[in-house]
């Protein structure tokens, strides 16, 4: 059941698309406030500057959270590339950011501390919406294994449209983009300065940024799974996504973090939860 | 002298519990009949005893409600020896199933360590609180007694003698939570004394049922119960998880755990992992083959669900660390009556693994702050911070615990995960899958936080030195030992304790894909390796303060701020006392279990007519 050619696959690739994805959204940004913007593999000579810089650290632990976050983050991915059980994944996802939030809290730094506390508001934002996603494939396709899930023939997003819109909202927090960038953000020098990643710099730096990649890829493969049954669709789907995704990045200012839990447990419970209801009354045959 | 004695009779407990294992994991329950024909007369004697001593102190501390609650199950009690006891035919007997031996694996093992670490913590404690009186000769009786009471309660199979051993555990609570006999802790030891009362006179009331139902005495033993399959059952099975919803304390009846907090910390730990609450999730997994399909057991099933979403949120607001603790213990009792109540047979295997790694987890964090609590004096995580400079091995086996609550693929996460899948597959389930869902996530926020505290290296403080009594510490090890090792052994004791248990009584049993055991091994093989990075880092690399926003800044934190003032910096984590309060939540969740329990209660009358 689980496939160990596209894990690896996976590992291999994802960084080279999950660069090129940032490359082509910096480009975009660009063009949309009327700048020329860098080149599109402007991402990769930052990663490839940030590894040569000088080793340099608050404390030496932080080394072993950004390490922890890495390792994690591919576990993750590759499991569910590897078509391995949802769950699992959306787990070892969680354990991965709460390696990056314990780095910043390592630092005792008060940017740092802010930035971990606003992590970890946004963890506990969009973890209800993943679960339920899961458990949403799961009524449909009567599995959690992304293999099952991904050899279902019919449209998935026909079954889960609100899902996916929920989906969708906990993505944009997710791929740190505006409204919903409050722990971090590739954007200016805001109030918190760099939030969680303040005091990691050079190749700690440089693992963070590489795991987001890969983070990235995940994420995208995930939207994969709504329209797996045909792949141009797929495919396409995946680039409005991520053009939407852009595209509200910069046309939304930051919310504060009270705005950021509400609306997401709120839409994780109004769309995602009535859209599991209505599936589990056709899947059981009615409650009796 | 004491302390040879507790620490023999520790090692003889825990040795005889693990032979346990040996000599009865396999096959059928197995049942021993009592031949002692006087020992229903003895049994009521003693009871008698303990309610005259528990009027007393109701007279004596002026609190009339224990008086009247005391006097309300002595009158039970009386009219059922009176008019029933003479009918009695069968001996009551004693039997050991799976479950049993799970529950008392934990109560042996856990208990005893419990016990031990006691010894240390005990001195301290006495020398830290001069104005409390030593009572200690007492203190270690009525924890042994506990334990005791324990081992009968699983053992028993005649009501009678649960019920027996039943009160026998409220009286030690009762004890032990009044133990500094201070003001304070003698309202909290009323307070957990009037609810578990409460509860026992529901549990005598199914006793006195199920006697007018078959005056000989044929219902009055848990095999007879489940396996008739008469309606009238479910109504001694929505009393006893009554009795079993004070006991462990869920909503509407937490607030007897978080007043029980006052108690001395090997208490609570003794409470929340090995004896009280574990014997009312005990009596309600027991039952959940009969409530099962019931829309009384999905009463009993919501009611364990909102207190598990409404206590994780509670902790989210607490900076006292045993309180955190408490409404965590709270929540995931919460969780277990949820998986009972619906009763599938993959809840309740999952039911079950929430238990023993509940039971781990939670003993070790308590002791962990019992002990950092003697250490810095105090409980509040806030205090905690640099805990990893100053108190590296306990900060480190703290840390394990707290992931041991949470965090992938640690057990109590998997107890989650199998319950999250056993729920979606559940009638009413995705009720309960969306609390999972929000509750879960809930739950992250407030470890990882206090998590965050404890590991962030502060440059201002330095390790204490000599610190910790070293036979404390070992319990601490040993503890965390058991967390790492349960995780690992996870599939042997399900396939051979857990698994074998829910086929025997549903006729079904589950577990974990192949794939899943394995990549959870590996994770948790990572995890182990992964400290080991630490050395790779080496001497290439430069040290520098924190980023302070271009401010100088001195190494303790303290920004040069406008006018020339230096300004201290505090790092103080996240409450939300407005979104998640105490107050509001905990009346939330008091109003809705308690109309749900009465629901369930008028639900049970209508079977009665």
């Amino acid at each position: 059941m689980i496939s160990l050619t596209s894990a690896i696959l996976y590992l291999v690739l994802a960084p080279f698309i999950g660069g090129l994805v940032y490359g082509i959204d910096r480009k975009i940004t660009a063009r949309m406030q009327g700048r020329v913007g860098p080149p599109v593999l402007q991402p990769f000579y930052d990663l490839a500057k940030l590894f040569q810089k000088e080793k340099v650290v608050v404390t030496p632990s932080q080394n072993f959270y950004v390490l922890g976050y890495l390792v994690f983050i591919l576990v993750s991915g590759s499991l569910f590339f590897a078509g391995g059980d949802m769950l699992l994944v959306i787990f070892a996802f969680t354990l991965a950011h709460i390696f990056l939030v314990l780095g910043a809290y390592s630092s005792f730094s008060p940017y740092s501390f802010v930035g971990a506390e606003r992590e970890l508001v946004q963890i506990i934002a969009y973890e209800p919406m993943i679960i339920l996603s899961a458990v949403g494939m799961y009524l449909v396709t009567k599995s959690f294994f992304v293999s099952d899930i991904v050899a279902l023939q019919a449209p998935l997003i026909l079954y889960l449209p609100g899902v996916f819109l929920g989906f969708l909202m906990v993505l944009t927090i997710k791929l740190r983009k505006s409204p919903y960038d409050l722990s971090t953000s590739h954007h200016a020098h805001q109030e918190l300065v760099k939030g969680v990643t303040t005091d990691f710099s050079g190749p700690a730096l440089a693992r963070i940024e590489l795991a987001h990649w890969y983070e990235t890829v995940f994420l995208l493969g995930f939207i994969y799974l709504f329209f797996a049954w045909s792949l141009p669709i797929a495919i396409l789907a995946i680039i409005v996504t991520f053009l939407l995704e852009i595209l509200i990045d910069n046309t939304f200012a930051r919310m504060k973090w009270q705005f950021t839990l509400k609306s997401s447990w709120l839409i994780a419970a109004m769309l995602g939860l009535v859209n599991l209801g209505i599936l589990y009354y056709l899947g059981n045959g009615g409650i009796s | 002298m004491r302390d040879g004695l507790v620490r023999v009779a520790a090692a003889v407990i825990i040795l005889v519990s693990a032979s346990l294992l040996v000599t009865s994991s396999t096959g059928a329950a197995q049942y021993f009949p009592v031949p002692l024909a006087e020992s229903g007369v003895l049994i009521f004697l003693a009871e008698m005893l303990i309610s005259a001593f528990l009027i007393y102190m109701g007279f004596k501390y002026r609190n009339t409600l224990a008086v009247i609650l005391v006097a309300v199950q002595a009158t039970l009690l009386v009219y059922y020896e009176a008019v029933f006891a003479g009918g009695m035919h069968e001996p009551p007997s004693l039997f050991i199933d799976q479950f049993s031996l799970i529950m008392a694996l934990i109560i042996g093992i856990i208990g005893t360590l419990i016990g031990v670490y006691a010894l240390g913590y005990m001195k301290t404690y006495h020398d830290q609180h001069p104005a409390v009186k030593d009572r200690q000769k007492m203190f270690f009786f009525v924890v042994f007694l506990f334990l005791s009471a324990m081992f009968g309660l699983v053992f028993s199979d005649s009501l009678l003698w649960v019920f027996f051993f039943w009160e026998i555990t409220t009286l030690c609570s009762f004890l032990l939570i009044g133990y500094s006999g201070t003001a304070e802790s003698i309202k909290n030891a009323f307070l957990a004394l009037n609810m578990n009362l409460a509860g026992g006179i529901a549990f005598a009331v199914a006793i006195l049922y199920l006697s007018v139902i078959s005056p000989d005495g044929t219902y009055m033993s848990i095999r007879a119960l489940l396996d008739s399959n008469q309606a009238f059952v479910l109504v001694p099975a929505v009393l006893l998880s009554f009795a079993g919803i004070t006991k462990a304390a869920l909503m509407p009846f937490s607030s007897w755990l978080v007043g029980a907090m006052v108690a001395p910390t090997p208490v609570s730990a003794l409470l929340h992992s090995s004896t009280m609450v574990k014997a009312g999730v005990y009596i309600i997994v027991r039952f959940s083959p009969v409530l099962s399909g019931s829309i009384e057991g999905l009463i009993i099933a919501l009611i364990g669900g909102f207190t598990f979403l409404l206590a994780s949120a509670i902790a989210i607001s607490q900076r006292n660390a045993k309180k955190v603790l408490a409404y965590s213990t709270i929540a995931n009792l919460g969780l277990i009556v949820a998986c009972a109540g619906v009763g599938t047979y993959k809840l309740v295997w999952a039911a079950i693994l929430l238990i023993l790694f509940h039971a781990i987890a939670k003993s070790l964090l308590f002791l962990c702050v019992g002990t950092v609590e003697q250490r810095i004096g105090s409980k509040d995580i806030e205090d905690m911070s640099g805990l990893i400079v100053r108190l590296p091995k306990v900060a480190v086996m703290m840390f394990i615990g707290i992931a041991g609550m949470f965090l992938a693929p640690f057990g109590m996460l998997i107890s989650k995960y199998v319950a999250l899948e056993a729920f979606v597959e559940a009638q009413f389930g995705l009720i309960f899958v969306a609390i999972l869902a929000f509750g879960g996530s809930i739950t992250v926020f407030f470890w990882s936080k206090w998590m965050g505290k404890i590991i962030s290296v502060d440059p201002t403080v330095s390790e204490l030195k000599d610190s910790v009594h070293k036979e404390m510490l070992m319990i601490l090890t040993v503890l965390t030992g058991l967390t790492v090792l349960v995780t690992l052994l996870f599939p042997v004791i399900s396939a051979s304790l857990i698994e074998p248990f829910v086929l025997q009584v549903y006729g079904h049993s589950t577990g974990l894909s192949q794939d899943n055991l394995t990549i959870m091994v590996m994770m948790l093989f990572l995890l182990m390796i992964m400290p080991l990075s630490m050395l790779w880092y080496g001497r290439d690399q430069k040290t520098v303060p924190a980023y302070m926003g271009g401010r100088p800044a001195t190494a303790g934190l303290a920004f040069a701020g406008s006018m020339g003032v230096q300004r201290q910096t505090s790092l103080i984590n996240y409450y939300f006392v407005d979104l998640f309060g105490e107050r509001r939540l905990l009346m939330a969740g008091t109003a809705l279990c308690f109309g749900l329990v009465l629901l369930a209660g008028i639900l049970a009358v209508g079977v009665v007519l």
